[in-house]
């Protein structure tokens, strides 16, 4: 496989300070009294996977669009390396996307499809092939240079898709949730070659995506939206570990979120806490324990057996219930169906119990 | 809803078999009746077969002008239909807007009125603008109730085109117009092919609104009506429908095949 | 222009009228809208009003021309007897049409829908598509043949040995004649089958929509096939006879080639209007005469409504 020609990340021929690829300053987006985007306000770093986590409906589409041209701010601008894109209409940006659907035209071949873009850049039909041939090894479908988009699998279309946008070195490269519509195990291979693409050629990827699994393996950085505001922006150990908010908690993995009342019982405070549950430890009862952890008794509910993991639900006196996981080194899972109805000792690392502001 | 495994009871099976058959019959009678020898009368059956009349229709010049009326007016108001149809079509899918749902009535009325009521209405304007008939007064009637059938056919199409394609299109470089040219017009190719050929079937063959805006000129349907009324010479009358029959049924065969994949199957009502 | 396009030098005209559409939705929408708006606006609207100011004219019995002043005088020719006659004719030979083609259409829609093969439903989508489609003039012609006194349904009779029946058919008082192609059932008969198709479509599209788990689910609560037609698919498929009998009810009150070809002499609504215009260069009556149908189905319209129809079409 031939290496493709070396990409470089705009901002590294400027003389001047660097830039960031995207910046949305109080950008909003209402659609009559909808507000899709709230008041949002970020920079993505030149060469940086960046991806953006939430739930339908909470913004994180209609920013994506926004820095693609196909919608326009009813407040705020949004600028790609520096300069304001107001008005300025998808064909006029230096950003390309991939969608959702991969949008591959269904009257083209594959190749005709990757070397779309380099017809408006004036690049003539021999050097159109070849660029698009390029492309196609670099992910791995030059052999398929000829069919039409129906004769591949989605796999393969999504590869196609991303040719396509990638093969005149854009700025900028958006990704609408790729890969929703591949099986796990197609979507997990995908998401090693995306990185591993994004690494090789050094552009901007900024990645939509309501699976937080995929925003951690792969992201630089993430935002997470909620109804159209950006709750918090971080790498992925920040998001995970030191979550802003109780939604973050929630949506970024699961948490254990505990109310004023229920935290003061346990930790003497009445501040509202988060605890993951692989954070917390099932010992026996009476099991002796450190002196910066939490200790709390408490009767197993429910067992429930996940393969690699299992999953506890422990109630405590007072009602309180406690998600807990634990990797599964038992040889037999009967051995931890049968802790169900027994008593149990829990413990975490008090630092473990992160804060929640803005809860209830 | 197609029942799994119940075949159809016999009695429906017959009925909708003799329905169809109640459909096809009088044509083909046509085509029988377009070789008989007997030149006075309807007679049945048929005294004898014979290919003679088919030389006399040849060679009859009033036919011909009336063919060539017919194609040249059909030519031209399907042309006009077109891009009046693909225009409406584009603007109605493109945006909710005010007043869509009254532009939409305007484009189906022409077809949902009874034609009586169009050929009159456009008498009606012709006389109070004191307009002569001409070969045009005859296209503006029919391009106006074929605009329909173009705009069903393409705005079918828009609805199962994904959106998505426009924006890649202009995404990767394309203005609107390089979009229009090299995506959005293959996409609705086929669509607009069969709009097409089923809006010059329809205007080849009307008649109702024809004889209030043609005056002394005959299209081909004016001329078989005349021939109904007072007939020259009858069998050669049926060569004509005969002749009409296959030009039209052909359009309407690759109208059906052109966009028989999509639920809206091409015209579906007329 | 961005440094990515700097490079193809000054965009065209195309592109940059592109971009200004683009930055406009509202106009470009405007482009699109205004040459058909226009055309249908101002030849087809503008005609029906002309028409409808036409129909509150009157014309000067002594001169015969038109009169330009408002008066209700021509619409109150609607009711003389004579007139009267002929809309009360069209009406009901509406009806008994609209009628009848429900009744011949349903099976056939219903087998359509319910239990043909994917190939046997295209086939039978072509066999009625493709008559429907192909000359309307022709097919009266046809009609015209068979009914003939010398024609083939006269020889069939004969075969039959049925000529007695029918002559006695024939003698029927009003609706009978000197011959089928001479009466009013031979009008009733070419109306049915012209409008065959219009009727089988909506009725097929409406009983394909009912869902098959809906007659299991019948089925499967203990309901005999009888009643499960009865109860569950008639009543959804409703709309679509409503649908279709719009057509056929609305096609009737304005045909006047049908009842000209083949039929009695007396006039029918659509042969009025015709014959007015015409000759007698009466525009006023005959646009009364023409509102006359527009009333009837904005009433039958209403009403259609109402019963669900409109889902159908």
């Amino acid at each position: 496989m031939s290496p493709p020609r070396a990409f470089v990340g705009a901002s590294m021929t400027q003389t001047g300070p660097v830039l960031p690829a995207v910046r949305f300053a109080s950008v909003s987006r209402d659609f009559g009294v909808v507000k899709a985007v709230d008041d949002v306000s970020f920079e993505i770093a030149d060469g940086e996977f960046f991806a953006m986590l939430g739930p339908s409906g909470s913004g994180k589409t209609t920013c994506l669009r926004l820095v693609a041209g196909f919608d326009q701010p009813t407040a705020g601008e949004v600028f790609i390396l520096g300069e304001p894109v107001a008005g300025v209409p998808p064909y006029e940006r230096d950003v390309h996307t991939v969608f959702q659907d991969y949008a591959l035209f269904p009257h083209m071949s594959v190749a005709d499809n990757v070397a779309y873009g380099l017809i408006f850049r004036g690049v003539a039909k021999a050097e159109r092939r070849r660029r698009a041939g390029e492309m196609l090894e670099m992910v791995k479908l030059a052999g398929r240079a000829d069919a039409r988009p129906s004769q591949l699998s989605g796999g393969q279309r999504q590869r196609v898709a991303l040719a396509r946008a990638l093969v005149d070195h854009p700025k900028v490269l958006l990704l609408d949730e790729p890969l929703g519509a591949l099986d796990l195990k197609l979507r997990e291979q995908m998401q090693v070659e995306l990185k591993a693409i994004q690494r090789q050629v050094g552009i901007t990827f900024v990645y939509v995506t309501h699976d937080q699994q995929e925003a951690l393996t792969m992201a630089d950085r993430i935002a997470v939206f909620n109804e159209g505001r950006v709750e918090q922006i971080g790498t992925p150990a920040e998001i995970y570990e030191r979550p802003a908010s109780a939604f973050v908690a929630g949506f970024v993995g699961t948490s254990n979120i505990l109310s004023g009342d229920a935290a003061f019982g346990l930790t003497g405070s009445p501040e509202p806490i988060a605890i993951r549950p692989e954070k917390i430890e099932l010992l026996a009862p009476g099991a002796s324990v450190g002196d910066d952890r939490v200790v709390v008794e408490g009767t197993v509910a429910g067992v429930d057996f996940l393969g690699a993991l299992v999953r506890y639900a422990v109630v405590l006196p007072g009602g309180v219930e406690l998600s807990v996981v634990e990797q599964n080194r038992l040889g037999d899972p009967a051995q931890a169906l049968a802790r169900q109805g027994r008593a149990v000792r829990l413990a975490w690392q008090r630092a473990h119990a992160r804060p929640l502001k803005g809860l209830a | 809803m197609r029942s799994r495994d119940a075949r159809a009871p016999l009695g429906l099976r017959l009925a909708a078999g003799a329905g169809l058959l109640f459909l096809w019959l009088p044509l083909a009678l046509i085509f029988l009746y377009a070789f008989t020898t007997e030149e006075k009368s309807y007679a049945f059956p048929p005294p004898g077969l014979t290919l003679e009349w088919f030389a006399v229709a040849w060679g009859r010049d009033d036919i011909w002008r009336a063919i060539g009326l017919s194609v040249r007016v059909a030519a031209i108001s399907t042309a006009m239909a077109l891009v009046l149809g693909t225009l409406a079509a584009a603007a109605i899918h493109r945006a909710r807007f005010f007043g869509r749902e009254a532009i939409t009535l305007m484009i189906i009325l022409p077809i949902a009125l009874p034609g009586v009521l169009t050929g009159i209405a456009l008498r009606a304007a012709l006389s109070l603008a004191d307009l002569p008939f001409s070969f045009w007064t005859i296209v503006v009637g029919h391009a106006t109730f074929c605009v329909v059938v173009v705009y069903n056919n393409v705005l079918a199409r828009f609805r199962r085109t994904a959106s998505s394609l426009i924006e890649a299109s202009m995404d990767l470089g394309a203005d609107g117009f390089q979009t229009f040219r090299r995506i959005v017009l293959p996409s609705i190719a086929t669509a607009l092919l069969a709009g097409g050929m089923l809006a010059f079937a329809l205007s080849f063959d009307e008649v109702i609104v024809t004889t209030f805006t043609a005056g002394q000129q005959q299209t081909l349907p004016i001329w078989m009506l005349t021939e109904l009324v007072r007939p020259r010479q009858r069998p050669v009358t049926n060569v004509v429908a005969v002749f009409v029959i296959a030009v039209t049924f052909l359009p309407i065969l690759g109208a059906y095949y052109l966009t028989r994949d999509t639920h809206d199957i091409a015209g579906g009502g007329k | 222009m961005t440094a990515a396009t700097a490079s193809l030098g000054p965009p065209s005209l195309a592109r940059r009228a592109s971009t200004a559409l683009y930055r406009r939705p509202v106009l470009a929408l405007a482009l699109l809208l205004m040459p058909p708006v226009l055309w249908l606006g101002i030849v087809y609207l503008g005609s029906l009003f002309a028409l409808l100011v036409q129909s509150f004219f009157s014309i000067d019995p002594f001169s015969g021309l038109v009169v330009h002043s408002f008066t209700l005088a021509t619409y109150g020719e609607l009711f003389t007897p004579a007139n009267l006659d002929i809309i009360i004719r069209t009406t009901v030979m509406a009806a008994v049409v609209t009628l009848t083609t429900g009744a011949i259409a349903f099976p056939i829609a219903y087998y359509m829908a319910r239990y043909a093969s994917p190939r046997t439903k295209a086939l039978f989508y072509l066999g009625v598509m493709l008559p429907l489609w192909s000359s309307y003039l022709v097919r009266v012609y046809a009609w015209k043949l068979i009914l003939a006194k010398e024609g083939i349904l006269t020889w069939l009779f004969g075969e039959a040995g049925l000529t007695w029946l029918l002559d006695g058919i024939l003698a029927l008082p009003v609706v009978g004649g000197p011959s089928l192609s001479v009466s009013y059932i031979g009008t009733y008969v070419v109306f049915v089958y012209i409008w065959l198709p219009y009727m089988i479509l909506p009725i097929e599209a409406a009983v394909e929509r009912v869902p098959i788990s809906m007659i299991e689910a019948s089925g499967d609560l203990g309901a005999p096939p009888g009643a499960t037609f009865r109860r569950v698919i008639l009543p959804l498929a409703f709309p679509g006879v409503v649908a279709g009998s719009i057509f056929t009810f609305s096609l009737t009150l304005g045909d006047y080639i049908i009842p000209g070809i083949i039929g009695a002499s007396k006039f029918f609504i659509g042969q009025a209007v015709y014959q007015h215009q015409g000759t007698a260069g009466n525009i006023p009556l005959a646009a009364a005469f023409s509102v006359v149908p527009i009333l009837v189905m904005a009433g039958y319209l209403s009403l259609a409504r109402r019963l669900g129809a409109f889902d159908a079409l």
